[in-house]
């Protein structure tokens, strides 16, 4: 079993009237089936509404399937008692910076989660050491959060993550409000640690030039898995994912209209030097 | 209708250790519908500058022009200038506060002295252009999705019926399809209306689809002022300033480099394609 892993999962999200009684249910992931490895770099593609934040929450147990079931680390997360135990193994990192800092040193930050499972201190110092050690913001560690640039508050928010000794972590568009310089940032912070130290890195995002790389793509639509595959066989399918209003990086798209203007040129180009290989042969 | 900056210059808190130098010695003239976009990286001072369109800051040193006369003039109506020139700024969303989305698109033509009818009328109006949905006219703010909050705060700048709109980062945290959606319809106002139309914008890829002209912001000067295609031309310069030009950009080059002569400035899928299938058909007639 993998780090993981989603067995036929549903969820549906109520809606209550001034009584409390249910009013309207809204299927909001339908049958979603999947199996991450630890150690993987997993892409989740799919528009707004499309199900991937809610599929995402369930991978920490901030909510609970409404059929089906969800495994983290072999863990089920249905299984109360074991709350703690799900959230340390797999840490989440929101879209927006500002809503996940609470401490007003960074270190002190950083130290909040592992202060919070009665970590021992001089064991919680060391840790905070090594989790910003790890994403490169020692020097900014007597530093207001309040300074920081975005993409510096999403590394904070990371190494906050890393002091959980996680075995994953889930990102939720942690790109989406950061300019290009802290995007890069961000992208590289989690390649590194998942490339280097093998932490499991799921990671939902419009941006496809940070999915090219992932060992897997799965792209949601209407909660359900519409497409999933390598990014090269995933991204073969243009022509569904503009149907899908998805983004379909720029040398993938050219190669696909010259392929339809009679080039032969292998569908799934994601590089321009494999485009420059499929037309100056 | 223009707007031109002429030698401007902006300090933040001058004279006090936070001394900051925002915009160094700009000068440059938005004509009638044009569609500018304004790039830069973070503290490039892209922000600054466009305060300085409706007047919300002063210039420390040189001058705002609008149609010829000087905004700074000691009689110039200012807040007659703000609804010519609408600000929509970045996450407008949080600027929604009334209760009903339509309440909310009638406060500035209300304040502008138009009675109710009138002001519902442009509310309406303002709200059809972006495509709002009409059965959500009398929804809370609140209820919305991100692209309906952003498409009701521009339609609240819009009823103002402004000459030249100018939008900080109108798609930031939106998905693909809410961001074309959004580009889509400021550029159908752009050709409707006949306005100008100033974007700050993060993308190149988007600038370069929908920018007639671009104005590259570096260290508080204009680096660039010029046709997008001309622009990412200095990719090696943009690169420096912490900026990338498209992706095609560096694949028309990658395609030079293997000894293919595509056109170098083509910022589009469709120019590249055929700029591409050009040279091709070029090398098998033996032309090249």
């Amino acid at each position: 079993m993998g780090i993981i892993k989603a067995v036929k999962l549903a969820f549906d999200y109520l809606k209550y009237d001034d009584d409390g009684n249910v009013e309207d249910t809204q299927r909001a992931v339908d049958d979603v089936s999947l199996d991450i490895q630890p150690g993987q770099f997993i892409a989740i593609l799919g528009h707004n509404g499309s199900g991937k934040s809610t599929l995402a929450k369930q991978m920490n147990a901030l909510l609970l399937p409404t059929e089906g079931a969800m495994y983290v680390d072999g863990t089920d997360t249905a299984k109360e008692q074991d709350l703690w135990k799900i959230r340390q193994k797999a840490g989440m990192i929101f879209q927006n910076p500002d809503n996940q800092i609470i401490g007003s040193v960074v270190e002190e930050d950083v130290g909040f989660g592992p202060e919070n499972l009665g970590v021992p201190t001089d064991e919680i110092w060391r840790r905070v050491d090594d989790s910003l050690t790890r994403i490169g913001m020692t020097e900014y560690r007597k530093q207001s959060p309040n300074r920081l640039s975005g993409g510096q508050k999403q590394r904070v928010a990371i190494a906050g993550v890393l002091a959980m000794l996680p075995k994953c972590i889930i990102m939720d568009e942690p790109t989406a409000m950061l300019d290009p310089n802290g995007r890069k940032e961000v992208i590289r912070s989690a390649r590194e640690l998942n490339q280097k130290e093998g932490v499991t890195v799921i990671l939902i995002t419009h941006y496809m030039e940070e999915v090219i790389d992932a060992d897997a793509v799965f792209v949601m639509e209407e909660g359900r898995i519409v497409l999933q595959g390598t990014p090269k066989e995933v991204f073969s399918h243009v022509e569904e994912l503009q149907k899908l209003r998805l983004d379909v990086p720029q040398v993938t798209l050219l190669a696909h209209e010259l392929r339809k203007s009679g080039l032969p040129i292998p569908e799934g180009i994601l590089t321009a030097e494999e485009l420059a290989g499929a037309l100056c042969r | 209708m223009s707007i031109e900056l002429q030698h401007v210059s902006f300090i933040y808190s001058p004279g006090t250790a936070y001394e900051l130098h925002a915009l160094k010695d700009i000068s440059f003239t938005v004509h009638d519908g044009e569609f500018i976009g304004i790039i830069g990286h973070t503290g490039s001072g892209k922000s600054t500058l466009i305060q300085h369109l409706n007047a919300l800051i002063r210039p420390t040193k040189g001058k705002v022009l609008y149609n010829g006369e000087d905004i700074w003039e000691e009689n110039y109506d200012r807040r007659a200038l703000r609804s010519q020139v609408g600000l929509v700024f970045q996450y407008p969303e949080h600027q929604l506060f009334e209760n009903t989305v339509l309440e909310d698109v009638c406060f500035g033509p209300l304040n502008q002295g138009l009675s109710k009818e009138e002001a519902e009328e442009r509310a309406k109006k303002a709200l059809a252009s972006v495509g709002f949905r009409e059965d959500h006219y009398g929804k809370s703010p609140f209820e919305l999705s991100g692209g309906q909050k952003k498409r009701a705060a521009i339609a609240g700048v819009l009823a103002m019926d402004p000459k030249i709109l100018v939008l900080d980062e109108p798609t930031a945290g939106l998905d693909p399809k809410g961001r074309d959606e959004i580009l889509d319809q400021v550029r159908a106002l752009q050709e409707e209306r006949g306005i100008a139309v100033l974007v700050v914008s993060h993308s190149m890829e988007d600038m370069a689809r929908y920018a007639g002209r671009l104005i590259v912001m570096d260290h508080g000067a204009v680096a660039f002022d010029d046709v997008p295609g001309n622009v990412f031309a200095h990719y090696e310069e943009l690169e420096k300033m912490g900026l990338a030009a498209p992706q095609l950009t560096y694949v028309m080059q990658t395609l030079r480099a293997n000894g293919l002569m595509v056109d170098p400035a083509a910022d589009t899928v469709e120019k590249a394609r055929d700029s591409i299938l050009a040279v091709l058909k070029a090398e098998r007639q033996g032309v090249v």
